[in-house]
């Protein structure tokens, strides 16, 4: 496996773009002295750590803007520049994964994938190493030596993927990757695609992708530009601001996709990109944990350096994998721990919460409880709505009624309860049933 | 993973790695031995001593030694067709100003019978080596170059205008440098048709063997040793036993030519074929499997061939890389091309002035002469293309729509298309001359003979290519017999048949100089038409009348082409292009 120097996403979006294309369009001027527009002036940019996806209607010139992003082709007129130089002629450290694979059906698979390391000039040796293990990194280790037609669609995109990450490219440059492909072999090709990128096996800074598939753009990108044609200009540009992977039938996926496809069905109204609300705010249920049992989970972690692996934790704290996933759950949610492939690690927040004392855990679970909890929100926002700042808490179960049923409604009501009353964003009386804001509870009983 | 392996070939010669046997590798080391006998056999011929014409013996056991003259004239021939036509479509393709003035340029030439280069040619070379037989030699063989070039230039300048596009944008996006997509792409990508037209070449080269290696100009006779001018002496004397000789010969060096070299070509080329799946049928060749096993090969392919293409490559890769890309050509550069390009254009004019001084001299009965001539040899051309295709298009079909009878009758065809039809001449006129018949219907005859294959083959290729959907819908419609025909066989091969009449056409007019005019039995039979006019300008050294027919074949060719071809072309790639 292997793992190559590679800035992480979000660390550096704001450094410098990697190629930064100003006022750049195309046109032909015809014989008649007409001038035809390709593409109107355009410019964009491109931050490293970012998958960039290019949508728009067929031949509207998706690909001419691809062409001069990645120095195939001169704009008419503005200027591309990368790290800040001009380009000038010079070909830049670029891939391209074509549509059609784009093959040389004589060559073999390795000797395909080694033809670009030997414009180069690489010597015979190192070549041969750099493309076995770039091959076996995409999934075709033992296809060295057969030839691109004895290979299905996939396995041809595969060496077209290997051809181009074999020269470590600075920004890999996709068109319609994914196009030519059957439905389930390109959403294969996409995950796999994804895990690399996510797990970093890959050595590019940036990924630029064309595609006409709106649910691929959204699948795979973190910031989204529009074309609309005649001439080709940009028509909307936005972050999609999810994690990877994505979930294809989230309501938050399915409103961009939703954006989009109106963006580019009706061009000529305007569209507001809906704003981002958390995904809890129709009340996900929360995890049953107690805020003792997230506090204790937090402390453990963080006698460990950290981290731990949660089934080497289950197993030491006795407990079964069951009991302690609510916990983990919970301390996710709050955004005190992260979990990839299996281990729980303290974020920054969970490292302060683990060293703070008593009162700044309490105000670092209130922050972070009412920043992504929205239950708690909600009844934060309902308590101080009302004059005396109380209500009875028949009032929440009703609402919970609604979405749950008796027994998990009664549940969450407790959670929310528990947690509530740690975090002090409000108070209840058993004796009289009503939950009263914190600070209101404070200022009644001074 | 796998093993690591080093110094591999570089995806040129890739042959079956299996068993290696010791009876291949003493024919391979017996053929090495035998072409350096006959190279050194050809060079002390061409360093001897001048003799403009020498004895042709019309002796059998001289034969194989004129065949392997023959043989060496047309290998150096070719080569140097490859070479030109490689470098010709290269600055063609690559250089707009070039090729607006190579590419009509080639359209004429391909026009000129070979006759009409031969006394420039002839003469040049005989005074650039005074006294020594490689003038004449080397004369020779450019005459057989002539006739074979053009369709190569094209074919590879073709393919050169139709790389596919991402590919050559992978070159460029990758870095590739002239020399790595030369061989990588351009070269490949034209292979498979450079390859078919060598073949059509060299049989054009066959064809054109007797008017090549023994000719008259003006009261000079020349006469070249080869199996050419054996058949040709031997028709002259009108003696039949030699002309089967000579025929049986030609026939049998045409056939192992085909065994030992096409066969294992196209074999080979299959894998330079641009295709995303691969196809369930293709050419194999026991020639080239059996090379494949061969150590001594291998050996050099491993420890010789491999290193220094792996040396070759990376030099020039480094050098290249090195160089500023794209460099726009500089103020002194522009300068000179321009220059030249003045320079050529002024000597040009004085060339076409000359000409045009000369031709001025002709009579008015002199012209009129050369339009009867040119009629006569359009109609004989039009008759031959028309009997061609009444029997091409209901056989080709037949064949082609039966693909097992295709698969026994397409060898047969091959080896009938490949004996060339000039060696027949002199059995047909034998025939002709005993049932009565004249020279003009032996010249359709001739040209028929030669030319007809084109099309059978395009139709028999054309037949395989009709979509099986078609043929179902017509079955399921319950088309009739005449519909079938009407609707979805003509239109189907017209494409074919444009292609094969194109190059039928083409044929058939070059070899009027041979059918319209022939030494036989000590005299000339001729008949009126434009190939006669030129064969007989140069037998009698008349100048200015060849002169003047080469540009009044070459303008009826060229025109007809523009006007009819062109177009037949275009409505077969929009109208009746199917897929």
């Amino acid at each position: 496996m292997l793992h190559y120097t590679h800035v992480t996403p979000k660390a550096v979006s704001h450094l410098e773009p990697i190629i930064e294309a100003k006022a750049v369009e195309q046109f032909y001027v015809q014989q008649d002295g007409h001038r035809t527009q390709i593409l109107a002036p355009t410019n964009i940019s491109i931050a490293p750590g970012k998958i960039v996806a290019l949508l728009g209607a067929s031949g509207c010139g998706k690909s001419t803007l691809l062409r001069i992003l990645s120095g195939l082709a001169r704009p008419a007129a503005g200027e591309v520049l990368w790290h800040g130089q001009p380009l000038d002629g010079r070909s830049p450290n670029v891939a391209i994964v074509f549509q059609s694979f784009a093959l040389f059906p004589w060559l073999s698979v390795i000797e395909n994938v080694e033809a670009p390391l030997k414009a180069r000039g690489m010597g015979s040796f190192d070549r041969r190493k750099r493309a076995l293990r770039i091959l076996d990194t995409v999934g075709l280790d033992g296809f060295e030596k057969a030839y691109p037609k004895e290979l299905s669609g996939g396995m041809k995109q595969r060496v077209g993927f290997a051809r181009g990450l074999v020269v470590e490219p600075e920004v890999l440059f996709m068109d319609e990757p994914f196009s030519a492909l059957d439905v389930l072999t390109a959403e294969t090709l996409r995950g796999e695609l994804l895990e690399l990128w996510t797990s970093r096996k890959i050595p590019t800074n940036a990924i630029f992708m064309v595609t006409h598939n709106i649910e691929e753009a959204v699948e795979l990108a973190d910031r989204i530009i529009v074309l609309a044609h005649r001439p080709a200009h940009i028509h909307d540009d936005f972050e999609v601001g999810l994690a990877h992977p994505r979930d294809r039938k989230s309501p938050r996926f399915l409103e961009l996709v939703d954006h989009v496809y109106k963006v580019l069905t009706l061009p000529d109204e305007a569209h507001v990109l809906p704003s981002e609300r958390p995904e809890r705010e129709k009340h996900a249920p929360l995890p049953h944990a107690r805020p003792g049992g997230i506090a204790g989970l937090v402390e453990i972690l963080g006698d460990r350096g950290g981290a731990d692996d949660l089934y080497h934790l289950a197993e030491e704290l006795v407990m079964e994998l069951d009991d302690l996933l609510p916990i983990v759950e919970a301390a996710t949610l709050l955004g005190l721990v992260e979990v990839t492939e299996g281990d729980a690690r303290l974020t920054a927040t969970g490292r302060s919460f683990a060293d703070a004392g008593i009162e700044q855990r309490k105000q670092i679970f209130r922050e972070a409880a009412l920043e992504r909890v929205s239950l708690l929100r909600h009844i934060q926002s309902a308590l101080r709505s009302k004059a005396d700042h109380a209500l009875p808490a028949e009032f929440f179960r009703d609402i919970l009624d609604e979405r749950f049923d008796a027994e998990q409604a009664e549940r969450q009501f407790q959670t929310a309860l528990d947690w509530g009353r740690y975090a002090e964003i409000f108070e209840y009386d058993p004796a009289t049933d009503r939950i009263t804001l914190h600070d209101a509870a404070l200022a009644g009983a001074a | 993973m796998a093993t690591l392996t080093t110094g591999q070939p570089t995806g040129r010669f890739q042959f079956y790695r299996g068993r290696t046997s010791l009876a291949i590798d003493v024919v391979v080391f017996a053929g090495v031995l035998a072409a350096l006998y006959g190279l050194f056999g050809v060079g002390r011929v061409w360093l001897a001593p001048f003799q403009p014409s020498a004895e042709i013996s019309r002796s059998p056991r001289s034969l194989p030694l004129y065949a392997m003259y023959s043989l060496g004239r047309m290998g150096i021939a070719y080569l140097a067709s490859l070479i030109f036509a490689l470098v010709y479509a290269y600055l063609a393709a690559r250089n707009r100003t070039i090729e607006r003035l190579l590419i009509p340029l080639l359209d004429i030439l391909q026009s000129i019978p070979v006759l009409s280069f031969l006394p420039g040619v002839m003469l040049a070379m005989v005074a650039l080596f005074p006294g020594r037989q490689i003038g004449l030699e080397l004369g020779s063989i450019l005459l057989i170059f002539t006739g074979q070039v053009w369709n190569m230039a094209f074919s590879f300048y073709a393919s050169l205008k139709s790389l596919p596009q991402e590919l050559v944008e992978a070159t460029r996006t990758y870095r590739y440098g002239r020399w790595q997509r030369f061989y990588q792409l351009e070269l490949p990508f034209g292979a498979i048709g450079l390859v078919w037209n060598s073949l059509m070449s060299v049989a054009g080269g066959w064809f054109f063997l007797m008017a090549c290696e023994m000719f008259q100009l003006g009261n000079r006779d020349f006469r070249l040793p080869g199996l050419g001018s054996y058949l040709q002496s031997a028709a002259n004397h009108g003696d039949t036993g030699a002309i089967l000789w000579g025929l049986a010969a030609m026939i049998l060096v045409i056939l192992l030519l085909d065994l030992v070299l096409w066969r294992p070509l196209i074999a080979w080329a299959e894998k330079f074929k641009f295709e995303q799946v691969e196809s369930a049928e293709t050419p194999h060749s026991i020639v080239l499997a059996g090379l494949g096993r061969s150590t001594i090969l291998a050996w050099l392919r491993r420890k010789a061939i491999a290193p220094a293409w792996e040396a070759l490559t990376l030099r020039v890769a480094r050098h290249e890389a090195a160089e500023p890309p794209e460099v726009p050509p500089g103020q002194w550069r522009a300068l000179a091309a321009r220059a030249a390009g003045v320079a050529a254009l002024v000597f040009i004019l004085y060339g076409a002035m000359r000409a045009g001084h000369s031709l001025m001299e002709l009579t008015t009965s002199d012209l009129v002469a050369l339009f009867r001539g040119a009629m006569a040899t359009l109609g004989r051309v039009l008759l031959a293309l028309a009997i061609g295709t009444l029997w091409t298009v209901p056989v080709g079909v037949a064949v082609g729509s039966r693909p097992r009878i295709a698969a026994l009758a397409q060898p047969v065809a091959q080896v009938a298309a490949s004996v060339p039809a000039t060696a027949l001449f002199p059995i047909v006129l034998l025939l002709l001359i005993r049932f009565g018949g004249g020279m003009g219907i032996a010249a359709i005859l001739l040209m028929l003979l030669g030319t007809q294959w084109y099309l059978l083959f395009n139709i028999i290729a054309g037949a395989q290519a009709l979509p099986t959907d078609l043929k179902e819908a017509a079955a399921v419609y319950r088309f009739s017999g005449w519909d079938r025909w009407r609707l979805l066989i003509l239109p189907g091969i017209f494409p074919y048949l444009v292609t094969g009449l194109v190059t039928a056409a083409g044929g058939a007019w070059n070899a009027s100089i041979i059918a319209e005019y022939f030494h036989f039995q000590g005299r000339v039979m001729a008949t009126t038409g434009l190939g006669a006019t030129i064969s007989h300008a140069t037998d009698s050294g008349n100048f200015q009348l060849l002169l003047a027919s080469t540009v009044v074949m070459a303008m009826v060719v060229v025109t007809i082409n523009r006007l009819l071809w062109k177009r037949m072309y275009r409505l077969a790639h929009t109208r009746f292009q199917l897929g």
